[in-house]
């Protein structure tokens, strides 16, 4: 054994710090290598016309056009059905066997797989309710597949606002439901945001959800209503990466480069306006 | 002095569960007295003043039985909880100010119940902070947040905001449990002031507070009431031994 504390101190250090090393290093070699690999492929054209020639020339904009829909349509479901579900379960729901059924079927449904949400949403959402394959039925798609997500980082808001705010309120004669709107949710919202963050990255993401409920293989066109077909991204590069041969690598790498890009600044977004929450509640 | 009955506790009996807190326990309290409550840890001090303010619905296993009546209506029958609150305002023994500004602190209780004029809220805020001794210290700093204020200052905050809904009678729980000598005397100055317009009950374990402030006295032991009497008659001849054994300190 090392008897010297100064020394032990030395080589937790290291480890924890390789450790880390070792779990970052991953994620910048791709980042590093989707940008060398993609960035000659990005220029204006590509990112603002329609693709051309069986997708080989002309750019992806219907893609990003059509994943930006998804995340908007995504969000639009699924944010107020979550953040009401979980205000519910957290606040008002009475702590009982049923109760807790839900809520553990809830952090279980998190687990998934995506695909399974991609054929519940094609026989619900496309064929039951003949939406067909269109923005609406993958927007509702991915709107089941993130809610989990935003109930379950909303419920942990919720939990960790203190008890004595609340008596506090109620103690001048307050409502339980005017407690939580100016009181709870306020002080909530930071937490609240992180989920948004979190379900914008899953649906702006995924493919198999998307796959039989919404994407389109090839469309040169914007769609025009929310029961159209569209583009995304991630389903697009799926298609030129192995469905459509002779498409030059740069491409693919560059549809990658604009993917993150997009993820990244939606959530860079969300990150500036919770910092703005958490400065207003600083004290 | 003529002395209105302003709260009457009848036979009280509450229970958590099968833990009985509180034993046929009956008391009344006048209009714009304070009355003091003194008595040992686990007594059911704090669950009494619960009782006023209802807040101990929140909990299932708890059990009320007995009639407790303020203004001499019943509370404990199918009111309206939250009129009763904002007649019968609580100050908690740690200072709690909402994350939000001082001013919003004050106007917090109005705005919730529906008044949006602002010179109305203006004025209100600025009676409650005077009150409550505070104005002074923050009349220059309404926009800062609450919780910039040093601890004294925030309980005075919380007292103010009490105030701002225009209470009958004001609940305090060990109120200065947390606070240095001056803040607490600040506290309890106002609380003297405060006997032209409120009915005040006080709890507290600081036997010296109740003597300085309190027209009357309770000691409650284990969940009963052992006696009520002038604060003067009850510190200096209790006409109960265990009384003198607690006040002299002789008592766990
Ligand atoms: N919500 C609750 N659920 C169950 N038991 C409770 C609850 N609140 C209080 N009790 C019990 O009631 C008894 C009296 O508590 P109470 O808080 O009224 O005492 P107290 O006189 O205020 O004591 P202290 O001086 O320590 O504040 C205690 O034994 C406590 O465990
Ligand atoms: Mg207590």
């Amino acid at each position: 054994m090392i008897k010297n504390p100064y020394f032990r101190e030395r080589i937790a250090f290291t480890l924890l710090f390789i450790a880390t090393a070792i779990v970052v290093l991953p994620v910048i070699c791709i980042l590093f290598f989707i940008v060398k690999e993609g960035w000659h492929a990005i220029s204006w054209e590509f990112l603002s016309q329609m693709p051309r020639k069986g997708m080989r020339e002309g750019g992806i904009f219907p893609a990003i056009v059509g994943t930006l829909y998804l995340v908007f349509g995504t969000l639009v479901f699924a944010l107020p059905l979550g953040i009401l579900s979980a205000i519910y379960l957290s606040e008002y729901a009475k702590d009982n066997f049923l109760t807790r059924m839900v809520k553990l079927a809830i952090i279980n449904l998190a687990g998934v797989p995506s695909v399974v949400y991609g054929l519940f949403g094609l026989g619900i959402f496309v064929v039951f309710l003949k939406f067909g394959s269109s923005l609406l039925a993958g927007s509702m798609t991915l709107a089941i597949m993130v809610l989990p997500i935003i109930i379950t980082t909303t419920r942990e808001a919720l939990d960790s606002v203190p008890q004595s705010f609340r008596q506090v309120s109620y103690s001048l004669g307050v409502s339980k439901w005017d407690t939580i709107r100016h009181v709870v949710l306020p002080h909530a919202l930071p937490g609240i945001l992180t989920g948004m963050i979190l379900a914008v990255s899953r649906a702006a993401g995924e493919t198999a959800p998307i796959l039989f409920t919404v994407a389109a293989f090839y469309l040169p066109r914007l769609p025009k209503s929310i029961f159209d077909q569209a583009m995304a991204l991630p389903y697009h590069l799926y298609v030129i990466s192995t469905q459509v041969p002779n498409i030059k690598l740069e491409v693919r790498y560059g549809t990658a480069l604009v993917l993150l890009m997009i993820v990244l600044s939606l959530n860079l977004i969300a990150i500036i306006v919770r910092a703005h929450f958490r400065k207003k509640r600083k004290w | 002095m003529v002395k209105t009955v302003k709260v009457q506790a009848l036979d009280l009996n509450v229970r958590y569960g099968t833990h009985e807190v509180l034993k046929a326990l009956s008391l009344e309290v006048y209009g714009n007295e304070i009355l003091s409550i003194i008595g040992p840890s686990n007594s059911g001090k704090t669950t009494f003043l619960r009782c006023l303010n209802r807040f101990n619905d929140m909990y299932a296993s708890f059990h009320f039985k007995g009639t407790l009546t303020v203004n001499g209506v019943n509370i404990y029958s199918d009111i309206d909880v939250e009129k009763l609150r904002k007649k019968v305002g609580m100050v908690f023994a740690l200072p709690t100010v909402l994350p939000m500004t001082v001013l919003e602190n004050v106007a917090y209780g109005l705005r919730r119940h529906g008044i949006k004029d602002k010179n109305k809220i203006a004025e209100a805020v600025e009676r409650s902070l005077q009150a409550a001794y505070l104005w002074d210290e923050v009349k220059d700093r309404l926009g800062e947040h609450g919780m910039k204020l040093s601890g004294g200052q925030q309980q005075r905050l919380c007292l103010a905001r009490t105030l701002a809904v225009d209470p009958e009678i004001i609940l305090y729980d060990e109120p200065c449990s947390a606070l240095d000598p001056i803040s607490t005397a600040k506290i309890e100055e106002a609380m003297v002031r405060f006997k032209e317009k409120y009915t005040q009950i006080l709890v507290t374990n600081n036997t010296k507070q109740a003597a300085r402030v309190a027209d009357r006295t309770a000691f409650f032991l284990m969940g009963q009431l052992v006696e009520v009497d002038d604060t003067r008659k009850l510190f200096t001849s209790p006409s109960d031994r265990r009384t003198d054994d607690y006040i002299s300190g002789r008592f766990g």
